[in-house]
């Protein structure tokens, strides 16, 4: 551990590191891609762990038909761009069903959009790993969770089951049917996720920054009227403020926050003197204390 | 979880500039249920940074559901993840932490100290730089104090800091702090833990985390944030070599085939002469490749960089391999015996004869132990015998490789002295290791190595004709060897004594002489036996260069190390006794006359 590297470097160097494990470990990994910004950090090292090689795994998106139409043309022109091999699944029964978060509740949409079809995602394309953008700061159950995270036949994580991790020699081995995600930006926190797309100047979603949006005031949250399915209660009024995410999902379940922060920089001012997490709005997390150990635990993310 | 402090209106770009130069300091928590832990580190967390509000918000309702500090604020509660953690009260998995402050960045790996501690312990020591011990002031230094400290030292952390914790409830008592400071240092001396220190504080009321405590006025140490921010880390070692475990070989295009891999240990330059390990292959480093869109090709890289390097020749390397210096004391080890310090961390026994897979860089190879060799008492320290061992046990095995691989001891380079032993069926991570040494009869003991080419034995100017006729002798070397306390050293001395009053010149090394120097880095496992008799061979072979007689007493128990010895020397010029023989002196002294090697002295 002697050297003289900055924090982020030496945090850089592990997640090359973790990603070359990857693809030599397994027959069919995949990275899974959710457009935001860790996913954009993400790509970036994997793209630079393999260069001058091209990416040896397929990206993977689950789209839920709920996401802003912003964050699908940017995926689109991402992958146009770099030449990935973008693979995105959608629920189809759930969708045949008409599960949405509007008429569902956030719970139901995010089980059968977001976890099942993870789960039919990862089957059907018979993947043994799964390469994810999580960071252990980001949630108290994450904190105990492995860079190489064991998955049974069943894609549910055991917390109390979980293999000890020692240095950076990591257990790959899995039984067929068994799988695997690995987190290579575990140790990253989201300053650190920010100073990197800032420093390497990746483009992210301009959702991020702040800009003038239709939006409806609902349950203390501001959601953004991305398209003509968000149905208005009576008393809903749609209005155009000066808005911003710091997190990305399906737009009815994701809460806007006014900001004049239309720079990286100002994002990240910003992000500096705020007062709330970034999963604050987020509207899945607050269903019950300890929910998103019990939504890893059936295999979400 | 908290965010590092940031004043409105502050210049942005130097505060991340700043922050992006911080360095890394990784380090582990361990401590006994009820130690205070949990409200040490939520302490730490709480009073560098900010908790964001809906965070606090969340503790807050956290702390009236499962707290215990009466409806107030539970710090401990900010660590506390898993559901059956808070429900319990206690922590169950190693969790990890970040924080920053305007000197460093942290990251806590923070183990619980209760059932499974010694593998919660040894996972976070295996990544961390620094050991924040928890003591309560009231308990003292208890069984899982030293089991911590001695954990710690196994995997080679140097620094170890005692936090004497609820001072408040020994009415901030120095004689009491005092008390368990000498007897934690004292312990830390005897594991060879070079930067050992203790601190008093209070996790609950925060004097002596962040700021010195007004309290306690009569310590006069740091604060222990101010010792964690301070602490020296060392820089990049010249003396690290250079070793690069290849993980995947890169061959985008038939012009280009790299081998990518994150450096361990050292640092590289193009041009360099490398080989390619455990085949031996050399090469020369011909790029260090990165894209110009990554920043373009390097002149030179260092550990613990993520790296591509392309050599100037088509040799044979793949995942598995290393890529590595050599040269003098920087060869890596190959063989396929290995002897390693483990930690068994799986509910079936290990035993003697069991089948494993075992990890070494980025090496998967099946492997058998060969026997176990010792169980560690922590308590003690003393190694006692055993065949097997539980669950949570410490101890050292023997394995047998089925392919020879390339390691270096730990305390070497831990990128490629670490091992990781796998359940060949259930796949479960069954134990980590740390090498110690290679099997004796190979490569590893040294006896094989090469000298370097310029090297050249200097000629004396005083002949062997004139040596003969001053002392009427002839070189040689009479090794007493057999277990302790059998009289070698006297035997030895007596023998020096006879020659010495017959007029020749003798030179007695004996084995506990060489470990009270030469060989002070040396145990006293088959590798480091090996290796104690070569050492002494080859001091043996420059006296016997200038004529004399070495009279040399050791246990010597390896058969195979003797006769290596004695090949090293010259068959004709050893006379080899077992402590089974009887050491009997004037019959030695007949023997070397009756063999020619010493003669009747003729006056000068």
């Amino acid at each position: 551990m002697a050297h003289g590297l900055t924090h982020l470097e030496e945090l850089e160097a592990e997640a090359i590191h973790i990603l070359r494990e990857t693809a030599a470990s397994y027959e069919r990994p995949v990275l899974m891609y959710s457009i935001g910004k860790d996913s954009t950090v993400l790509l970036h090292l994997a793209l630079k762990a393999f260069a001058p090689g091209r990416l040896p795994f397929p990206v993977l998106h689950i789209d839920t038909t709920w996401k802003f139409r912003e964050m699908i043309a940017f995926r689109d022109a991402t992958a146009a761009r770099l030449g990935l091999d973008l693979q995105v699944h959608i629920n189809r029964d759930g969708l045949a069903q008409g599960i949405s978060p509007i008429t569902h509740g956030s719970k139901v949409h995010t089980d059968v959009m977001k976890t099942v079809a993870l789960r039919q995602a990862l089957s059907a394309g018979r993947f043994d790993a799964a390469i994810g953008g999580a960071r252990r700061d980001e949630e108290k159950s994450r904190a105990k969770e492995r860079i190489f995270s064991f998955r049974d036949a069943n894609h549910r994580w055991d917390p109390k089951g979980q293999r000890p991790e020692l240095w950076s020699l990591y257990n790959p081995r899995v039984h067929p049917g068994e799988s695997m995600r690995v987190f290579p930006l575990s140790n990253w926190t989201e300053l650190d996720v920010w100073l990197y797309v800032w420093k390497h100047r990746l483009p992210v979603v301009d959702l991020y920054l702040a800009r003038e949006r239709p939006v409806v005031e609902r349950d203390g949250a501001l959601i953004m009227v991305d398209d003509d399915r968000l149905p208005l209660k009576p008393a809903e009024r749609i209005v155009r403020r000066r808005v911003r995410f710091r997190t990305l999902g399906c737009y009815p379940l994701s809460g806007a926050i006014e900001s004049d922060a239309d720079t990286l920089e100002k994002v990240i001012e910003e992000m500096l003197l705020a007062r709330t997490s970034e999963r604050q709005g987020r509207l899945i997390d607050h269903d019950q204390s300890g929910s998103m150990e019990e939504k890893k635990r059936e295999g979400y993310f | 979880m908290t965010l590092p402090t940031f004043t409105a209106g502050e210049d942005l770009r130097g505060w991340l500039e700043r922050y992006e130069r911080l360095q890394l300091l990784r380090v582990l928590t361990c401590g006994s249920v009820d130690d205070g832990k949990s409200t040490l580190i939520g302490r730490l967390l709480h009073d560098t940074g900010r908790i964001y509000e809906d965070h606090l918000k969340a503790l807050e309702a956290d702390s009236r559901v499962h707290g215990t500090t009466g409806g107030g604020l539970d710090l401990a509660l900010v660590v506390d993840g898993l559901k059956a953690e808070r429900e319990q009260g206690i922590t169950i998995d190693v969790a990890w932490r970040y924080f920053t402050t305007a000197r460093r960045a942290f990251i806590i790996a923070d183990c619980p100290g209760h059932e499974q501690y010694t593998r919660n312990m040894a996972t976070g020591a295996s990544h961390c730089q620094l050991a924040i011990s928890l003591i309560d002031a009231r308990s003292g230094v208890t069984t899982q104090t030293r089991r911590h400290a001695t954990i710690a030292a196994m995997l080679g952390i140097r620094h170890v800091v005692a936090a004497v914790n609820k001072m408040d409830l020994v009415d901030w008592s120095e004689a009491r702090f005092r008390e368990i400071e000498r007897e934690f240092l004292g312990f830390c001396a005897r594991l060879g833990i070079e930067h050992a220190v203790a601190l008093p504080v209070s996790a609950l009321t925060g004097e002596g985390v962040v700021r010195r405590s007004n309290v306690m006025p009569w310590f006069g140490g740091p604060a222990l944030l101010e010792l964690l921010e301070g602490v020296e880390l060392p820089g990049p070692g010249d003396a690290d070599p250079f070793r690069m475990p290849v993980q995947v070989v890169l061959r985008p295009h038939l012009d280009f085939r790299g081998f990518a891999g994150q450096v361990t240990s050292g640092d590289v330059r193009v041009g360099d002469r490398v080989r390619i390990m455990p085949r031996g292959t050399e090469a020369r480093v011909a790029r260090i490749a990165r894209p110009d869109e990554h920043g373009g090709d390097l002149d030179r890289t260092q550990a613990p960089v993520s790296v591509v390097l392309c050599l100037d020749r088509e040799v044979d390397c793949s995942r598995g391999d290393v890529i590595a210096c050599f040269g003098g004391t920087s060869d890596m080890r190959v063989g396929r015996r290995i002897v390693a310090d483990l930690v068994w961390m799986v509910d079936a026994p290990l035993v003697a004869g069991q089948s494993l897979l075992c990890r070494v860089g980025t090496r998967i190879t099946p492997a058998r132990v060969v026997r176990v060799i010792h169980r560690l008492k922590v308590d003690t320290l003393a190694h006692e015998p055993a065949e097997s061992m539980a669950l949570n046990d410490i101890g050292r095995v023997e394995l047998e490789c089925e392919e020879p691989v390339a390691f270096d001891p730990y305390r070497v380079s831990r990128g490629t002295g670490a091992i990781v032993l796998i359940d060949r069926l259930s796949n479960a991570t069954a134990a980590a290791g740390m090498i110690r040494t290679g099997d004796p009869t190979e490569r590893g003991a040294h006896w094989d190595d090469q000298a370097l080419d310029s090297v050249t034995s200097p000629v004396s100017g005083v002949s062997a004709a004139e040596r003969d006729a001053r002392w009427a002798q002839q070189s040689c070397c009479v090794l007493l060897h057999g277990p302790p306390n059998t009289g070698k050293t006297k035997a030895a001395f007596s023998l020096e004594r006879a020659l010495w009053d017959l007029g020749h010149d003798a030179v007695v090394l004996d084995g506990q002489g060489m470990r009270s120097g030469l060989s002070k880095d040396l145990g006293f496992e088959p590798g480091d036996r090996s290796e104690n008799l070569r050492r002494a061979a080859e001091v043996a072979r420059l006296l016997m260069g200038q004529g004399r007689i070495v009279i040399m007493s050791f246990v010597a128990p390896q058969d195979d190390v003797r006769e290596r010895a004695r090949a090293l020397l010259g068959p004709e010029r050893c006379l080899f006794v077992h402590a089974s023989d009887g050491f009997d002196v004037p019959g030695i002294v007949a023997k070397l006359a009756a063999r020619g090697l010493i003669g009747r002295r003729t006056p000068a």
